[in-house]
């Protein structure tokens, strides 16, 4: 009996982690997917989203379902922010200007968060409203269930975002190619927007799930997570959403089971690990395609 | 009479590059007119900068009585013009009714319904792989995919971006069947071409571009007996 209680934990473990890193790939992929931008500021959307929480769960005592809709509104607000004022004056520049500029305003937010609130951990009050409930005769940890619920609903709700509204057609047709879209009659600026709107909430829906399990706040909690996730998008193919949430579970599962045979030193080692052999040996990641330059 | 579309004195460039220098034309409603000339031109050029993709630095353009100049390509749309561009640029991973419906993109969902059984009359084919990806069409069925997906959006003006590009010639006689059906049906039709033969033979009017200038224009038969116009892009 221990011995399945511990698989099912592990495995649980593994759906966990590997769910925060989908809804983070997610955020990653899509902007990528329409902008070939790797948004190097994404994973501080995360920290952002921690510090939201602890000023209104800490701070503010208010209560928890105000503090994740603010977590998720705040996220999904600082996307739109961030490309409104960074990204999208630069629309018509190179490729590296904007890549820059994403590692330029990963920097700012996390020195400001640092100037603002300090560079020690902010413990958030846990808000998880039970730790664990019992089926048959397992007990199993009430965060990680939830986490890997909601991400799953998540996904579900992003693909039929995706693939069957007007507005998800359009942003697909916006990635494919730009000015064909913009012939079409869709306002391609909005729709980039847009998308890092969605990219946005699905980070802030992580940011909550994360600080859940892990109730602390730093300014730069959000640059290994944004590290993993990004190796995790790149796993599953960057720019297609099924290979982000693969990816991350890829990620999520091989990190659980280093720990469980008790190498957890080198967790991160064998993530990057997996990322050099899988380009070495399929550079466009699991469910990637080979992309032609568009012109 | 008014004109549709009216340009006067079009200057655009790529940076240093000037592409048109300076053209005027006219498009009444009803008609086909035709840009030919050899690449480089300025046709396509002219095309994009009518469709608000690009900017001209000096010189107007009128659709229906008013400037468009400025315009943004996304909402030169809904005015009533649409351009199928050259290459065809269909969404390749998308299906093909996914296309058309961005064709539609600017119509209501009542709207589109009606226009898709008018776009799929004219191209049955279509209709038959709506379900198919459109990068697996071949060729000549994308040119129909982006001529029917610029019908969705019902232009009063529909501009043609080299249609027969790269097409067998008998599937080129199919396209400009279908171009002259289109024009039948109420349709007016701005067409560049480099197959200069096939777009003459169906146009009403026709403009001769010359690194970025208007050199010559006329009736579609009278150009093509033009002696010049023969000697440079009739091969004779």
């Amino acid at each position: 009996m221990d011995g399945v209680a511990l698989i099912v934990s592990q495995v649980l473990n593994g759906l966990q982690l590997g769910s925060i890193y989908a809804l983070v790939a997610l955020g990653y992929t899509m902007v990528y997917g329409i902008i070939l931008l790797l948004n190097f500021a994404h994973g501080d959307i995360i920290m952002a989203g921690a510090y939201i929480l602890w000023i209104v769960l800490a701070q503010l005592g208010l209560n928890p379902v105000v503090a994740m809709l603010l977590a998720v509104a705040g996220c999904t607000l600082l996307g739109v922010v961030i490309d409104k004022v960074a990204y999208a004056p630069l629309r018509n520049a190179p490729r590296l200007s904007v890549l820059i500029t994403a590692i330029g305003v990963s920097y700012f937010l996390e020195n400001g968060a640092q100037l603002i609130f300090g560079a020690d951990a902010k413990v958030v009050p846990s808000f998880a409203p039970v730790s664990s409930i019992q089926v048959g005769g397992l007990s199993l940890s009430f965060v990680a269930l939830i986490t890997v619920l909601v991400t799953a609903l998540s996904t579900v709700v992003l693909t039929f975002l995706v693939q069957k509204t007007k507005l998800g057609k359009a942003m697909r047709a916006v990635s494919e190619d730009m000015g064909a879209a913009r012939l079409m009659g869709v306002n391609v600026n909005n729709t980039i927007t847009f998308t890092f709107a969605v990219g946005s909430a699905l980070a802030g829906i992580g940011a909550v799930l994360y600080v859940m399990a892990y109730p602390q706040a730093t300014p730069t909690m959000g640059m290994m997570l944004g590290t993993k996730a990004f190796v995790a998008a790149v796993l599953g193919g960057i720019g297609s959403i099924p290979g982000a949430v693969v990816g991350a579970m890829l990620v999520g599962f091989s990190e659980v089971f280093v720990s469980a045979i008790g190498l957890s030193v080198w967790r991160d080692a064998v993530v990057f690990l997996l990322l050099i052999i899988v380009l070495i040996v399929r550079p466009t990641g699991i469910f990637g395609r080979t992309m032609s330059e568009k012109v | 009479m008014s004109a549709l579309l009216s340009v006067r004195d079009l200057h655009v460039s790529y940076g240093a590059i000037k592409a048109v220098r300076g053209i005027s034309f006219d498009i009444n409603e009803g008609e086909i007119v035709t840009l030919i000339g050899a690449n480089g031109a300025g046709k396509s050029t002219t095309l994009n900068t009518v469709a608000g993709l690009i900017r001209p630095e000096s010189g107007t353009v009128e659709f229906d009585g008013s400037s468009v100049v400025g315009v943004p390509a996304h909402k030169v749309v809904a005015r009533g013009m649409a351009l199928c561009p050259e290459g065809r640029r269909v969404f390749t991973q998308m299906s093909v009714a996914e296309n058309l419906e961005m064709g539609g993109y600017t119509r209501s969902d009542a709207e589109n319904k009606e226009t898709l059984e008018k776009v799929y009359a004219h191209f049955p084919r279509l209709k038959e792989r709506r379900g198919q990806v459109a990068g697996t069409l071949s060729g000549g069925e994308q040119q129909m995919l982006a001529m029917g997906r610029a019908l969705m959006s019902k232009p009063r003006l529909l501009m043609l971006d080299e249609p027969s590009m790269g097409l067998a010639p008998i599937l080129v006689q199919e396209i400009f069947d279908i171009v002259k059906q289109l024009n039948d049906a109420g349709t007016t039709i701005l067409l560049v071409e480099q197959n200069a033969n096939m777009a003459l033979s169906i146009a009403d009017r026709a403009y001769v571009l010359e690194i970025g200038t208007i050199k010559k224009s006329g009736t579609g038969a009278e150009l093509l007996v033009d002696d010049d116009v023969r000697k440079a892009y009739l091969g004779g």
